[in-house]
Parts: structure tokens; sequence; C-alpha cells
């Protein structure tokens, strides 16, 4: 529980996040290949999908939390779980619109309906703004921090139910033009790539959630002291 | 008493209150019914099979919306939820005896608004039966439990949709692909799929939302 910003952990983690960004945008951009169809444009592919995925891991770990604080009522986890959907719709924003200008430059318009990692996050981004809506309209206390448990745990459900709804609905509405299909053929040096760049966003991810969970503690800790001294 | 005892104890309270104070249904169907007059001015003339279908979903969310946002309200305003925490039953059985509450809410919408649509627009199948069928579980499992969280907020009918529609949207995918395509099955599994994680889910849960 600590408070302090002097934590050698987590500079040791954002610099970390730094060198493997720095070093994963230089590979992206000057080291690896053009791809064959895709030519340079593709390369946004490595800052993409790499953000989407850590989207991801944050929402799972939020949710890990939840279910830590359901299961143990303590008290810090609701803390935890709150920062982690933070970081999560932060870097979903991130990957709606890194996904839209891929849309734009491959496809000639900012918003494909066929593209369903898209489509999964404007659904997911819609749940998690709610999930804000929510904590806001509630008081703080145990009953907030389980309800906002047990929404986390839903967005984990809902993430494979939507999913899945949306190929269903492709096949019934958009047939499907688009497709990445880049994962299918990535070559050794492309690999590579996209492992630091995954690295490096996953680093920041988890340097910004120990900064923000630290900074909510100082500001928890804040209240409880002047709430003492009144 | 029994797990089922409490829950139908509480099933029957609901629809006996709604029965003397006809408050809600009443509402749903003049809603449901409106709402399908203006999508035929809404639509062209022209409109598909998918347009009109999909719109039928829409009518359908919406009073399911109406209904859940009543759900709570009794509970709220009279203080009935304390008393509901503090007898010796399981508090999941509270959430079961509301969804089957307001199943059987929707399913008196629907009965209504199934035929306004045939009269309307165009002739309901099987299909179409079976999914708004599945669906009601559903939407009447999330919905409840949303409309639990959304009761302790404070500005809860406002709060109560922003929660509701992003969770389901995919009975929508599966409502309108059962009755708009020629292979029905997939989408009924898919809602059954849903119902159940939802329904399990909503079940094993709804104790924190009440509880401290």
């Amino acid at each position: 529980m600590s408070t302090s910003l002097r934590n050698n952990e987590h500079v040791v983690l954002a610099a970390a996040a730094g060198c493997l960004l720095l070093a994963g945008t230089s590979l992206a951009f000057y080291w690896v290949p053009n791809a064959p169809v895709e030519g340079f444009r593709q390369r946004i592919f490595y800052f993409h999908v790499p953000i989407a995925l850590t989207a991801y891991a944050c929402f799972g770990w939020a949710a890990w939390k939840a279910l830590r604080l359901l299961w143990t009522r303590e008290r810090r986890y609701d803390l935890e779980s709150y920062t982690a959907v933070h970081m999560g719709v932060i870097f979903g924003i991130l990957t709606l619109v890194t996904g839209s200008i891929w849309a734009r430059t491959s496809w000639g318009h900012w918003w494909v309906w066929g593209s369903r990692q898209l489509v999964l996050f404007l659904v997911l981004f819609l749940f998690y703004a709610a999930y804000f809506m929510l904590r806001y309209s509630v008081e703080p206390g145990p009953r907030r921090a389980n309800m906002s448990a047990v929404y986390t745990l839903f967005g984990v459900a809902l993430i494979p139910i939507s999913f899945l709804a949306i190929r269903l609905a492709e096949d019934l509405v958009h047939p499907v033009v688009f497709t990445h299909d880049v994962q299918n053929r990535l070559t050794g040096s492309q690999l590579l790539t996209f492992l630091v760049c995954l690295a490096g966003m996953l680093a920041l991810a988890g340097s910004l959630y120990a900064n923000e969970l630290t900074g909510k503690r100082l500001d928890a800790r804040l209240r409880e002291l002047r709430e003492a001294l009144q | 008493m029994t797990y089922l005892g409490d829950v139908f104890a509480l099933a029957r309270k609901d629809l006996l209150l709604e029965l003397r104070s006809r408050d809600t249904v009443p509402a749903m169907l003049l809603f449901v019914v409106s709402t399908l007059v203006v999508f035929h001015f809404a639509l062209p003339s022209e409109a598909s099979a998918t347009a009109e279908t999909g719109l039928l979903w829409v009518a359908l969310l919406f009073t399911a919306l109406l209904g859940l946002v009543r759900a709570f309200v009794a509970e709220r305003e009279e203080r009935v939820l304390d008393g509901l925490v503090l007898a010796p039953c399981d508090r999941s059985a509270i959430w079961l005896g509301k969804v089957i509450g307001v199943v059987a809410f929707l399913v008196a919408a629907e009965v209504v608004a199934l035929p306004a649509y045939a009269l309307f627009f165009r002739p309901v199948g099987w299909e179409l039966v079976a999914a708004v069928a599945l669906a009601d579980l559903g939407l009447a499992a999330v919905g409840t439990l949303l409309a639990a969280m959304a009761a302790a907020g404070r500005a809860r009918e406002l709060l109560l949709p922003v929660l509701f529609l992003p969770l389901v949207i995919p009975i929508v995918v599966g409502g309108v692909g059962a009755s708009a395509t020629d292979d029905p099955g997939r989408y009924l599994a898919f809602l059954g799929l849903y119902d159940a994680v939802f329904a399990i889910l909503s079940w094993a849960s709804f104790e924190y939302v009440v509880t401290e």
C-alpha cells in the first residue's frame, strides 16, 4: 500500500515502457520490410493490435481484482479494479482511433462495420463508459464497490459473447468483404517487432496503472486525514 | 420455507401488486403498440423484412426497459428491499422472484405486440415466437440485476438504459438473426447460450448488489 511517488519499481517500469516503445517504434518504421499487399500502411498493425490486446489485459485484470474483492471483501481491490478499468478504457479509445485510421487508409472509410475488432471495441467502450456512470451516481461505500465488481465481471462475460454475436451478425447483414488476415502470415521480423511493441504497451499500461493507483490512494488518504482534522 | 417457496411468494407479491394497481403493464402495452405505429411512418413503404424485424426488436427492447425501470420502484420508495434483505431467505430468491414477475409482464406485452406486428407489417413465424421467448429470459435476467443496481443510484431512470443497452446488443443480434434468416437454429442456440451465461452470473452475483 505504498503512496510514495519515489518508488523504484515505478521508475523501472516506466523506463522499461519508454525503452521498449522506442525500440518497437524504430523497428516498426525502419527495420521491418513493407508488407506485400498493404505496403507501408500495414505498419499501424504494430500499434493497433498491441494496444487492443493491452486493453483486453486491463479489462481482464480489472475482473480479476473484482473477483478478489467479492471473494475476500477487502476494500483496496475496489480502487485497483477501478483503476484497471480506467486504463482499459483509455487503451480501448486508442484502439478505436488507430483502428479507424487503419480503416481509412485501407478501405477509404473512417468506420467499417465489417471489422469485428472495431465493432467489439465500440460495444465494450459503451459498456465500460456506463461503468463510470454507475460509479458516479452511487454513493461511495461497500455497496458501490460490490456493484462495480459485479459489473466488471459482467464485462469479461460480455467480451466473448459479443464477439460471437458480431460474427453471427456479419453473416446476417454484412458479408465479410474485408479481412485483415495479417496474423496468418507473420514473418520472423514482423513477429519480433510485434512482440516488442506488445511488451512496450503492456509495460506502459502497467506503469500508468501503478501511477494512477498511487495518485488515487493519495487522494483517498488525504480525504481521510481531512475528515480526521475536522 | 423452501427456496422455491420463497421465489413463488415473491413473484406472487409482484403480480398481485400489479393486478391491483395496474401501473406497469397497461403502459407497456400502449407503448409497444404506439411504437409500432411510429415505426410504420418512420419506415419507407418498400422496407425489407430485415428492417421491419429489426424495428420490432427495438420496440420490444424499449418496452422491456419501460417495465424494468418500474421494477424496483416499490422496493425503493417503500423501503421493501431492506426488509427483504433482512428476511431469512437466500438473496438470490429475491432476484428469481423478480425475474418471474418481469417475464410475466414482458409476455403480457408481447401477447399484444406480436399480433399487432402481424397485423401492421408481416406474419409472425414460429422462429420469431421462439426467439422472443428466449430473449425475454435474457432481458429479464440481466435487466433485473441492473435495475437493482440502478435503484441504488441517484439518476435511476437515466442510469438503467445506459447500463442495459450495451449488455443486450447480443440479444438483438440473436433475435433479428433468428427471425430474418433461413437458418434460425444457430441464432436460437446463441440466445440460449446468452441466457444461460448471464442468468447464472446474475443469479450468483445478486446478493452482492443488495448487501454491503
